[in-house]
């Protein structure tokens, strides 16, 4: 377990003109963590920025956070030996094959030559990249490099890593073997994650928190958060339903002529058992965190910014 | 764990040069050849009497050269690898870091040093003291450059701002300022332009040392002090402005 606590966090940036703008806004947790931590929000929402302040990288505008007991505001290097990121958009060093960018990256940490090349041979048979380790990052898939990159911070010696939108811009099939990795390594890991993928957060996440507009919209396990959300079921009619039942509960019809009904365990069971009875299509689900987002803050797509 | 800052310096040279070099032989290409296109013209135009200077100018050159190059590798592996961040959540120093790249630079001028220390010894019959003198000459100007490399990679955004600066730097350190042949080769009042640049007093130095000009030593001495006043400047101007953790 791992101690996270952030008091009052918030973060102003200003530019070169003076113009200022807000990208955390007196966030507050006080969390004992393991596993796999996400933090899920579109575009803009503060994802990047909060990730930079607690792994060190960047100086808040006010507010406290200790991350396993070490005041990383006022003491970063205390930290930083128990720590590892992938920033956001990092890439491989392209001259360098995948075997040395892991080697290079642990020397850079401080690792003795030759403990450093047996954890680079470790990794790469651990993730089973032998087939691709010398060879340069521009011969390799981008989910490969993603890979290599994970295998590169995972080979130091941090318990805590930080991993800002690992899977952005992979295919679906990378995307799930990443998952698989990411599942298999929260065993030993503390992984702090970002995404603006909602069922990435759904298939990983230990414990959630959803930023919107550098606030802090709601936090806690999937299941807390659907608690939260007072409706913990989802029932979807297919299109064609002529509404000659009461809907209770929170109705959304949606532009492809679909209900979206949520609602509690008493009346979704009411409700689908009327359902039967007139022999109308339709699912029943736990609420997604696709939904609820959609509930607390509107479409994930909508973001400040686009940017893929 | 016990931290090896051996190995995180090594880091530093080992990614910036010796894989470069290894994995991307023709990026030496263009790096071993730079020193030897201005000692060619000078050697021709001159009918051979100016190839000493030359060779000198050659070594001030590399330094030259390979100093401000920290500027682009820098905002590279910043900016496009998100390499600092990357190591700023992790436990070396910046300063390691840094010093690591700019060794990494000198070892890409070794091919150049090689090849005109060559030359050196066959065309100028240069003694121990000159010797010794022009070693501390490239130091200091390796120095400044280094400084003056890094000084620009905290200010340029991008690589191709890094570019466009890059050129303008290496013409007015070393193709345009009496690096090649002497100051005394520069009439007055244009004489007093060349000073502006510190490169000339590098040459100044260089040049007397070989005998070539005959400077009062008064002058050779403010040209020393000269130039370690500008390294120090630069060199602390270049430790203020460096940011590792962001504000
Ligand atoms: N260096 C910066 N300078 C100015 N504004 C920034 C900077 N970085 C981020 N922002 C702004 O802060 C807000 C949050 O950004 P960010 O933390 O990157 O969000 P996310 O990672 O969730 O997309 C955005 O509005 C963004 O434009
Ligand atoms: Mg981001």
């Amino acid at each position: 377990m791992v101690k996270l606590i952030i008091r009052n966090l918030s973060k102003i940036y200003k530019d070169k003109r003076g113009k200022r703008s807000s990208a955390l806004k007196n966030v507050s947790l006080n969390l004992d963590i393991n596993g796999i931590f996400t933090l899920i929000g579109r575009n803009g929402a503060g994802k990047t920025t909060f990730i930079r302040i607690v792994s060190t990288e960047l100086l808040p505008t006010a507010g406290k956070v200790y991350l396993d007991g070490v005041d990383v505001v006022k003491n970063p290097k205390e930290i930083r030996e128990r720590i590892a990121v992938i920033p956001q958009e990092a890439e491989l060093i392209p001259w360098m094959t995948a075997r040395e960018n892991i080697y290079a990256y642990l020397l850079w940490r401080g690792f003795s030559f030759k403990e450093a090349k047996k954890r680079t041979n470790t990794i790469i048979f651990r993730f089973k990249l032998e087939k691709y380790a010398d060879k340069l990052p521009r011969k390799l898939s981008g989910g490969t490099k993603r890979k290599v990159l994970v295998a590169l911070v995972i080979s130091s010696n941090a318990k805590i890593i930080f991993l800002d939108e690992p899977t952005t811009g992979l295919d679906p099939i990378s995307r799930k073997e990443l998952w698989s990795v990411l599942n298999d390594l929260k065993k030993e890991h503390l992984i702090i994650l970002t995404t603006h993928y909602l069922e990435e957060a759904e298939e990983l996440s230990d414990y959630i928190i959803i930023l919107n507009k550098g606030k802090l919209v709601k936090s806690g396990t999937i299941n807390d958060i659907r608690d939260a959300i007072g409706y913990p079921y989802a029932i979807k009619i297919f299109k064609g339903f002529k509404k000659n039942i009461r809907l209770t509960g929170k109705v959304v019809k949606k532009n492809d002529g679909t209900f979206q009904i949520f609602s509690d365990e008493i009346t979704a069971n009411n409700l689908a058992k009327k359902l039967i009875n007139r022999k109308v299509k339709f699912s029943i689900n736990p609420t997604s965190l696709e939904d609820i987002f959609y509930m607390l803050v509107g479409d994930i797509n909508k973001g400040e910014e686009h940017e893929n | 764990m016990k931290i090896s800052k051996f190995s995180q310096l090594s880091a530093s040279v080992m990614a910036n040069a010796f894989y470069a070099m290894k994995n991307f032989p023709v990026m030496l290409v263009n790096t071993i050849l730079a020193p030897f296109g201005l000692l060619i013209i000078i050697f021709f135009v001159s009918h051979g009497t100016l190839l000493n200077v030359g060779i000198l100018g050659g070594f001030i050159l590399v330094m030259v050269n390979n100093g401000i190059s920290i500027q682009g590798d820098l905002t590279h592996l910043r900016n496009d690898m998100k390499l600092q961040d990357m190591l700023v959540s992790s436990p070396v120093s910046p300063a390691i870091y840094v010093a690591g790249i700019a060794l990494s630079e000198l070892v890409f001028s070794v091919p150049d040093l090689i090849v005109l220390s060559v030359l050196a010894v066959i065309f100028i019959h240069i003694s121990v003291i000159s010797t010794l003198t022009v070693a501390a000459v490239m130091l200091l100007t390796f120095m400044f450059s280094i400084s003056l490399g890094f000084f620009i990679s905290t200010i340029s955004r991008d690589v191709i701002e890094g570019w466009a600066f890059m050129g303008l730097i290496s013409m007015l350190l070393s193709t345009l300022p009496p690096v090649y042949y002497p100051i005394t080769y520069i009439p007055f009042p244009f004489r007093y332009l060349a000073y502006i640049s510190p490169t000339t007093f590098s040459a100044i130095i260089a040049q007397s040392s070989i005998g070539f000009v005959k400077f009062s030593a008064s002058f050779i001495l403010t040209s020393w002090i000269v130039l370690i006043m500008v390294s120090i400047a630069l060199i602390v101007f270049a430790v203020k402005r460096s940011i590792w953790r962001e504000e």
